[in-house]
């Protein structure tokens, strides 16, 4: 009977080895994506994958790149840095991928960030924290702005407004709590000092008792929310609803025109820092951004018909600026290529002018922010950010 | 019992399993099957542990995956913040999962059914939840690096060498196990899990003998969870997480409750089932689910025990 | 004195979600000894069928009564489907069942609606009631009375309905309950159906609170296990009790204490109430029978 038992375990087993079998084939370049699209940063990678598929497809149309065509694989990690990091050697060792843009969240990217320095497979990441590209690693560049800049940003405009002692409410979620830790840190030099703080779970439904000592706190001239999701909505409302009249700042994790409609009336008056994306339409025609930013959120918003995300965006220049290095490395080879992407100069994107060198492997500045106001129920420029 | 007879109830199915570990690899077209391998690995030896708990002793746990991110942060905050080598540091963290087990179990082991899943349950989120607040030790949601793990001036590296790490520790891990079920206190459990009355009628610590297990089920949880660490490189409250006990659960139940074979077939399915279903991209997390479903309602003993049951009857 | 008002106030809001999901527990449980992990999927299933036929242009009354509908059928399916085949295998094969259950309706959600953030109106408009200095929006009082109007539903079903004595006499002993000419089978398939509808009335009532997305589910079935097992599973008093318990620990900890540690110290003092009475608050004893 145990023999039995034995005898069938090891058959599971060795079917279960025989099932992982994956196949190869074609000359075309491959390129491989782990994103979040499923799990607590679905919020991220589901417009990642949709701006990918979407722009491999119209470049293959278009005939492709070096004149061959683009096969994009995507792996969802479901938000798991574990999952990420057995995708990404999955695509080194299997899928054997030429290049990669991927990692919706910071620590999907430093559980994938070795297994790339490994493989010599040029890797532009699509998450926020500043530690994926200071120190630099040879391989590993990204596209969305640190949460450093935005802190910066943010803090910019507080200065201008003379509004110097806040309070921060934060999401603990790995988004809320580094660009938490990136404004502690920022803000002495800045000049803002931050008087209290609270945090919430980002799942959580109400937050007024944070929000009320928060307002219990004499001295705050204005409150910033780092968080992404659904969590600064709520704060939003919870705000209004309190009757808070000082000035409130959301971060770039709120990232689409969804938010203004999930916070209704009590996001009039919010102001963010966001990258152009989010409005395109009104930019003034002479900024440089603007063909590009236009054009993709006429597409996205076309063939996924949602809303543009800024997360979406990033995708896209992380393709882009991938592509662009190939084609003026006239090959898919992954050392041409990744000096090329280090060479990148003048890269008008979604985010903003990309200009990388070998200690810039993300080559924004504060310019690529712009401040925006919701007024209206719309976003509007803050004049002169 | 001769010692024949206990050779081969004791020592074949280790031998299987060490074979299983042998030669598995000559299938190995690339370096991502060690990876695989290896989390199996990693994954049956938690599973082992948590089977003795759930299947032997018949004490549900949904918030095992607490001790797993104890291991897995022993890994990583001894070697960053003491400077300790890695082997001990896996070493203290198995004692302190047997510490907490301690701790924990003689108050909450007391409950009974869904009581004790509730009182497990918050157990796995208060680990998790200080993993992802004290940053300044944890490293906070985004999770800390972990320095790889050095024996005898050997580094080990690469999915390879995790692979014969993972698989002999499993193979040691699982004779422990087999061994401990021939013991008198796993014959007391057994009786424990069948009726705890007449267990105490007989004379056995039942409160005891559940503490026991409790213990070496958490110290088995936590050197999974250290080696898991130490091979990513990287640990994240996640591993600590609700989701990861649901996983460990379903791996115990999938393979079979009180089948300690049956954890390394669990740990296989849960591991490899998600790495085939990518082909069906969105619909990946649909068949999952589906998949889980059809297994518990026509395998309900688990894989190993139904399909033994299965193949026994029609061999007559 | 205002703040603490608030922090009630909260607390009751957060609270009346949980006691509204930790509801649905009961009756199944009740019914059949199976704790339903599918349940926070009925919640979802609610709010966001109610969402996507709003949006394609159904007016909301009739989107909510169909969103209900959709999901007690549902219910029904899972019962008859995944739970009446697997008769007579362990408690935690049942339970796995209902995990995988609950993993394949979330991933068919993610399909058949989309991953983003979703909301509705609420039923008696956006603007807080000011109340003492503090505030508390209407519909948080709304889903209070849904939780009371349910509970009392509930209450009078099983005192006074000879279905309800039914569902009662099926969960004490199943053979006998057979032996005297109840349709057990029927008596489950109800259960579910009635927990289905509970858990879709819930997530109508709560997404303009919470908000809603193809994922809430997992969280909130969580929390409202949690409650359930606090007030003693089984009784639907026991349950509301729980949910109000754990959402006014959680707002009080965040006010007074620390706001990351507030899930950690209601799940501290279920642990601590759980050792000191491990039937729950108003539980059952369970007298076992050598």
């Amino acid at each position: 009977m145990r023999t039995m038992q034995h005898i069938t375990a090891t058959a599971a087993i060795g079917l279960c080895a025989l099932l992982g079998a994956g196949l190869q084939a074609s000359a075309q370049i491959k390129i491989g994506s782990v994103l979040s699209v499923t799990g607590p940063a679905s919020f991220l990678g589901d417009p990642e994958k949709k701006t990918l598929e979407i722009y491999v497809d119209e470049i293959n149309a278009k005939g492709g790149v070096n004149g061959q065509k683009l096969q994009l694989i995507v792996y969802d990690d479901a938000g798991n840095a574990n999952n990420a990091r057995t995708f990404a050697t999955r695509l080194v060792e299997e899928d054997k991928i030429d290049v990669m843009v991927g990692g919706s969240t910071t620590g999907s990217t430093l559980a994938m960030i070795p297994v790339f320095e490994d493989a010599k497979i040029p890797f532009i990441s699509l998450a926020g924290a500043i530690q994926i590209i200071e120190p630099v690693h040879k391989w590993v560049f990204k596209t969305p702005h640190t949460d450093k800049m935005a802190c910066e940003k943010i803090f910019a405009d507080l200065k201008n407004r003379k509004l110097t002692t806040i309070a921060m409410i934060s999401g603990t979620d790995a988004f809320g709590k580094s660009m938490r830790d990136q404004c502690v840190a920022v803000a002495p030099k800045a000049g803002i000092t931050i008087a209290t703080e609270e945090t919430y779970g980002p799942r959580d439904s109400d937050m007024t008792p944070q929000l009320t000592n928060i307002r219990n706190k004499a001295g705050v001239l204005a409150v910033v929310n780092p968080g992404f999701g659904q969590g600064p909505a709520i704060v939003t409302r919870n705000y209004q609803q309190l009757g808070i009249k000082l000035p409130l700042y959301q971060s770039h994790g709120v990232a689409s025109k969804q938010f203004i409609e999930l916070a209704g009336p009590a996001a009039e008056g919010v102001r963010l820092p966001a990258a152009a994306l989010l409005i395109a339409d009104k930019l003034p025609s002479k900024d440089p951004q603007k063909p590009v930013v236009v054009n993709y959120t006429r597409t996205y918003q076309q063939k996924s018909g949602q809303a543009v995300s800024t997360f979406g965006g990033h995708a896209y220049d992380g393709l882009m600026i991938l592509v662009q290095a190939m084609q003026r490395a006239k090959s898919a080879d992954k050392a041409k290529v990744r000096d090329e992407i280090e060479k990148t100069k003048g890269y008008i994107g979604t985010g903003g002018i990309v200009n990388m060198s070998a200690t810039d492997h993300m080559g924004l500045d504060l310019s690529a922010f712009h401040m925006l106001e919701i007024k209206g129920g719309d976003w509007t420029l803050v004049p002169g950010t | 019992m001769s010692l024949r007879a206990r050779l081969e109830t004791r020592l074949l199915p280790a031998i299987l399993v060490a074979a299983i570990v042998i030669i598995l690899p000559l299938f190995f077209p690339s370096a991502y099957y060690y990876r695989i391998g290896a989390l199996v690995f990693i994954f049956a030896l938690a599973v082992v542990g948590l089977n003795l708990l759930m299947g032997f002793a018949g004490q549900v746990s949904l918030g095992h995956a607490g001790f797993v991110g104890i291991g897995a942060y022993s890994a990583a905050i001894g070697p960053v913040h003491f400077g300790a080598p890695s082997w001990l540091c896996l070493l203290a963290g198995a004692i302190l999962s047997g510490a907490v087990a301690f701790a924990v179990g003689r108050p909450i082991l007391r409950l009974k059914g869904h009581y004790l899943a509730v009182a497990t349950l918050g157990f796995g989120l208060l680990v998790a939840i200080v993993l992802t607040n004290e940053a300044s030790w944890t490293g906070g949601p985004d999770g800390m690096s972990v320095p790889a793990l050095t024996l005898f001036g050997w580094r080990v590296h690469g999915s390879d060498a995790w692979y014969w790490v993972s698989g002999a520790t499993f193979v040691g891990g699982f004779l422990l196990a087999f061994n401990l079920m021939e013991s008198p206190t796993g014959r007391a459990l057994q009786a424990i899990h069948d009726s705890e009355i007449a267990a105490r009628v007989l004379g056995i610590d039942v409160a005891r003998a559940k503490l026991t297990i409790f213990i070496i089920s958490a110290v088995y949880a936590s050197v999974a969870g250290s080696y898991l660490a130490l091979f990513n490189g990287l640990v994240t409250p996640d591993e600590a997480g609700f989701l990861r006990s649901i996983e460990l659960v379903a791996m115990v139940v999938l393979g079979g409750m009180g089948s300690i074979f049956g954890s390394l077939v669990g740990a296989a399915v849960l591991v490899v089932l998600p790495q085939v279903l990518t082909v069906f991209h969105e619909y990946e997390q649909a068949l999952l689910g589906l998949i889980v479903m059809v297994f518990m309602i026509f395998l309900r003993q688990g894989i190993v025990p139904s399909v033994t049951v299965a193949l026994a009857g029609w061999r007559k | 004195m205002a703040e603490l008002l608030q922090f009630v106030f909260s607390g009751l809001t957060v609270g009346a979600i949980y006691a509204l999901v930790a509801l649905g527990f009961t009756l199944i449980y009740n019914a059949s000894d199976i704790i339903n992990f599918a349940q926070g999927e009925f919640v979802m299933l609610g709010g966001m069928t109610t969402v996507f036929m709003a949006l394609a242009g159904v007016p909301l009354p009739l989107a909510a009564l169909i969103a209900i509908i959709v999901t007690t059928c549902i219910g029904l399916a899972l019962h008859r489907f995944a739970i009446e085949p697997a008769r007579g295998a362990s408690p935690v094969a049942l339970i796995m069942i209902t995990i995988g259950a609950s993993v394949f309706l979330r991933g068919v959600a993610q399909i058949v609606f989309d991953k983003r953030f979703h909301s509705l109106p609420p039923l008696f408009g956006a603007d807080s009631i000011q109340f003492g200095g503090a505030a508390i929006l209407p519909q948080s009082l709304v889903v209070l009375a849904g939780a009371t109007v349910i509970v009392i539903l509930l209450w009078l079903f099983v005192e006074r309905t000879l279905l309800g004595k039914a569902v009662i006499a099926t969960a004490a002993n199943r053979l006998a309950a057979r032996l005297i000419g109840i349709d057990t089978r029927r008596i489950v398939d109800f259960s579910f159906a009635v927990s289905a509808a509970i858990g879709a009335i819930a997530g109508i009532l709560v997404t303009p609170i919470t908000l809603t997305s193809y994922d809430v589910g997992t969280l909130l079935a969580l929390k409202g296990f949690a409650a359930a097992m606090l007030g003693g599973i089984g009784s639907p008093l026991g349950a509301v009790i729980g949910g109000i318990l754990i959402g006014m620990i959680e707002a009080l900890s965040a006010g007074y204490l620390s706001s990351s540690y507030k899930d950690a110290v209601a799940f501290l003092i279920i642990l601590v109430v759980l050792v000191a009475m491990p039937q729950g608050l108003f539980g059952r004893v369970k007298v076992e029978r050598v």
